[in-house]
């Protein structure tokens, strides 16, 4: 920045250092910011490139990987709700159960037609996250008591409504939420799409960057900012259209982490629930109504988890009383591997989406080792409690 | 002064201390001899509780320069522990008792009587009430911490020193919370230390206490020493201008405001503690400040002046009372997003607690207080914040790289800036400034002080709390001072010399001046 002319001359002691908290590898400078999320994808690359070796070339087959993303959007979903509410400071160990308890209640009400099915299991997870963000915003209940109370509650009511029974999924439009497969033109189109957003984007904070004088991306670093997200999702598309094309899961998935990326990167709300997570003092000295985005923030969860119990219910075409069971764990865990501060203000919906990617590629590529149920659990557990202490070693030092 | 004929019990020599950007203490020299109580005096922010903290190994060996030995031995503290072996114990102003165990408990934290790891109840409660009877405390050993008063609480914190057979017993602001009758219970147990040979550290800002207690005084000024003599060679008048004794005015450019018509307006402002039912922290307190306009308030820790800007704001959690007027309309400020909205912007103490989320950049803590106005109601306009933010930046002269640089990493004194930048950025008709210089070094403070200038100039009014007296006296056009949650004293620019403010500060000559 450059220093006005007229500075009165003061002597002033030296400027501590300015700049962005990096971290240096060799001779090699990067932002901190910037390692975790490459140190991430690098993660996933290696699980991946692991498992297709392993099991000979299957795990990265076109129809496993269809699979695995399928295996990814229930959770990919609850991870984008969770990452607001984790962002903002708080916890929702609920979901699994309001998935249980929602999915019931839209299996059971498929008498009254598929969009009443449909809708009545959204409102009731919006009702429910409302109904919990109101007790911890307003009758001050810590949301850990409140959800964990959740947790057991709403269990307790999906196995009263449906007497302890399974509920078929008779309607096959409900079913093909689940099971279908979007057109191969369509997700053709998406990526002609998409690569056109990801160039514009990139174009547009270029330009905003040098009309504030700020350092503008050099034409090298432009190329790869937007060749490397292309060839991404070139490959992405072209995977899956070699096997049945994009599953309608996938796209739901892709629908509410954009919406969920949009929420908290370019709009107020966002903005404050980084504030409030990040210090509530600051924030509620500034203005922000705290009660009130934390009671929004569990009803988009709630809502969220809505739509994560009809793509699981559609998928296995059934309800069942237990259905959804510690899914709320593999939630935050994908926010934990993503990044994502438990203690508030820390996150990216990003993040989120690449841990539930995580979770679902171990648990896949082990599924297809038949690897021991006990042992996928022990390595679950150990690769979550080593995502979080690799990060908290890299900040140490950092 | 018997005592002092043998070698001192405790002696500090040259103790430096260094914070970012700050020098809290340079080449401090302090001793203390058995069955002395010594006292320790200077304005807020003079280095009187870094110098003992550093004395009682919260900033362990070697985070300081200097030395200290006691009874001729040279320390070397690597905690507080450390120093609690060699028989210093300390009473904190912020009281350090686990409030849900009882007062047996927290008098032995930790060095709970014990056989074979087993805790042995019977004797713990039994020694915690000797001590207590010794101190003639009417305190239930069993009784939770939680439900004694404040008083109490503090007494009982003497008793866990005086557990640890202390030597050396520091006291920062004793009787800040007492009442009178403490006050006395406290006096004669302090006497009756004395008379055990304990020496004594009293920092107090009450200098009646301090010529009723002390044998001796140090006054400490800007983290040096300004001299130690003995209490019977001193008077109030003495240590009040050693307090204060620094050339006044150099640094402040001397402005001439001119005060416009009435732009804010608090009628019989009274606040009350939350924690302590019927505890008044603020006594009726009335005030106006004119456009264009510097009000100071002066006042020493703890005289209500941050809870006073707080309740206006609509952020205490006690309850509040009176009446707010701005622009001459009355108002009523429920939350801090009225207060925002009727003009009001408050640049709070404490920047890192409460102006600042330390972890995100320039540019999000700038807007976070206007983000509809600079941004958009909903989605946020990125170009528009980062303009609206690279413009406060340069105004203010803030230094960094960009504006996306992370605010944790600025220097206190650019940190400072943002926070008084993110209130501008509401376009305020009146502004708090809580101790705005707090902890910054003297180039920004500078700066600080010609931004404040500048914007009485444009019109703002501004009401500014600092517990540096030459910093209100440069700046302001009136100054107020409060002492115990009251209005003491009201002076003019050319009324308010240090030793007027000081004395109605220290409640001792209530002279309740003339507009």
């Amino acid at each position: 920045m450059n220093e006005a002319a007229n500075e009165p001359p003061i002597d002033r002691p030296p400027v501590t250092a300015d700049v962005a908290p990096q971290t240096h590898i060799g001779r090699l400078t990067i932002e901190t910011a910037a390692l975790r999320a490459y140190t991430m994808v690098f993660a996933l690359i290696a699980i991946w490139l692991y498992f297709h070796y392993k099991t000979g070339g299957v795990f990265l087959s076109a129809r496993n990987f269809s699979n695995l993303m399928l295996q990814t959007s229930v959770t990919g979903v609850l991870a984008v709700g969770m990452l607001m509410v984790i962002v903002a400071g708080q916890i929702d160990l609920s979901v699994g159960s309001v998935v249980g308890l929602v999915g019931g209640i839209a299996a059971l009400s498929q008498g009254y037609g598929l969009v009443p099915s449909l809708a009545s299991a959204i409102l009731m997870g919006l009702l429910i996250g409302a109904i919990q963000g109101s007790l911890v915003a307003y009758a001050n209940i810590p949301a850990f008591i409140v959800t964990l109370g959740g947790l057991l509650a709403w269990r307790g009511v999906i196995l009263g409504i449906s007497q302890g029974k399974t509920v078929p999924v008779t309607i096959p439009a409900f079913r093909s939420i689940g099971q279908q497969f979007v057109a191969k033109e369509i997700g053709i189109g998406l990526a002609v799409v998409a690569v056109a957003i990801v160039v514009w984007l990139n174009l547009r904070s270029n330009a905003a960057r040098r009309r504030y004088g700020l350092q503008a991306a050099s034409a090298g670093k432009l190329m790869m900012q937007i060749l490397l997200p292309s060839t991404v999702i070139i490959a992405f598309i072209y995977v899956l259209n070699s096997y049945a094309g994009v599953p309608i899961p996938v796209i739901i998935l892709l629908a509410v982490a954009l919406a969920g990326a949009f929420l908290t990167q370019n709009t107020t709300f966002g903005r404050y629930l980084y504030a409030i997570g990040g210090n509530p003092d600051a924030a509620r000295l500034s203005g922000i109504n705290i009660r009130q985005h934390i009671l929004a923030v569990f009803s988009i969860m709630g809502a969220l988890a809505g739509v994560a119990s009809l793509i699981y219910t559609a998928r296995v075409a059934s309800a069942s009383p237990d259905a959804g069971n510690l899914l709320e764990l593999d939630a935050i865990a994908a926010c934990v591997i993503g990044g994502t501060s438990l203690m508030g203000g820390r996150g990216t919906v990003f993040g989120a989406c690449l841990g539930a990617l995580i979770m679902a590629s171990l648990d896949n590529g082990m599924s297809l080792r038949n690897v021991e149920p006990y042992v996928q659990l022990i390595v679950k557990g150990a690769v979550l409690v080593a995502a979080v202490g690799f990060d908290m070693l890299g900040r140490k030092k950092g | 002064m018997r005592a002092q004929d043998s070698p001192p019990l405790l002696e500090m020599r040259d103790i430096t201390k260094l914070f970012p950007g700050v020098r809290a203490l340079d080449g401090v020299t302090f001793d203390l001899y058995a069955g002395e109580i010594h006292a320790l005096v200077g304005e807020n922010g003079a280095g009187k509780s870094t110098l003992m903290k550093i004395l009682g190994g919260v900033y362990p060996y070697p985070d300081y320069g200097g030395e200290i030995r006691i009874k001729g031995e040279t320390q070397r503290f690597n905690g507080v522990r450390a120093a609690e072996s060699a028989g210093i114990a300390v009473v904190f102003q912020e009281l350090s008792l686990v409030k849900d165990m009882t007062v047996g408990e927290n008098i032995f934290l930790g060095r709970e009587p014990r056989r074979f790891g087993v805790v042995r109840w019977d004797e713990l409660y039994g020694r915690a009430q000797q001590l207590l009877d010794d101190l003639h405390l009417q305190i239930d050993p069993r009784s939770p911490v939680r439900n004694l008063g404040i008083g109490q609480q503090q007494l009982v914190e003497i008793a866990k020193a005086l557990s640890q057979d202390a030597r050396i017993l520091i006291l920062d602001e004793p009787t800040a919370a007492l009442t009178d009758a403490e006050v006395e219970t406290l006096v004669r147990i302090l006497n009756k230390l004395r008379e055990r040979g304990v020496g004594m550290v009293y920092i107090s800002h009450k200098l009646e206490e301090v010529f009723r207690l002390s044998d001796r005084i140090t006054v400490l000024r800007d983290g040096r020493t300004v001299g130690t003599e003995a209490t019977t060679a001193l008077d109030e008048p003495r240590v009040i201008a050693r307090m204060v004794g620094r050339e006044v005015g150099d640094i402040f450019p001397k402005p001439q405001h001119e005060p416009g018509a009435s732009a804010f307006e608090v009628r019989e402002m009274t606040v009350e503690d939350p924690n302590v039912a019927g505890k008044l922290l603020v006594d009726r307190v009335s005030f106006s400040v004119r456009r264009g306009e510097v009000l100071g308030v002066a006042g020493l820790m703890g005289a209500g002046r941050s809870d006073l800007l707080m309740a206006i704001f609509g952020a205490h959690a006690g309850r509040v009372t009176g009446e707010v007027l701005v622009e001459g309309r009355s108002v009523r400020i429920k939350s801090p997003a009225e207060a925002i909205r009727h003009g009001i912007g408050f640049v709070t103490e404490d920047r890192k607690r409460f102006g600042l989320i330390l972890d995100q950049t320039i540019l999000n803590n700038m807007t976070l207080a206007s983000l509809p106005h600079v941004s958009g109601r909903f989605v946020t306009n990125a170009d528009a914040e980062a303009a609206a933010g690279e413009r406060a930046s340069r105004d203010l002269r803030i230094k960094a790289n960009n504006v996306f640089t992370i605010a944790g990493t600025l220097s206190g004194g650019n940190q400072q800036k943002v926070v008084l930048a993110k209130w501008l950025l509401t376009k305020p008709r009146v502004l708090f400034l809580d101790e705005p210089t707090r902890g910054i070094d003297v180039g920004a403070k500078q700066e600080i002080y010609a931004q404040i200038n500048a914007l009485a100039r444009e019109g703002l009014a501004i009401v500014l709390v600092s517990s540096e007296l030459p910093e209100v006296l440069g700046l302001s056009d009136r100054v107020i001072v409060l002492h115990e949650g009251r209005i003491t004293g009201e002076f003019t620019r050319k009324q308010a010399t240090p030793e007027a403010v000081m004395s109605c500060a220290t409640g001792h000559a209530k002279r309740a001046a003339s507009p």
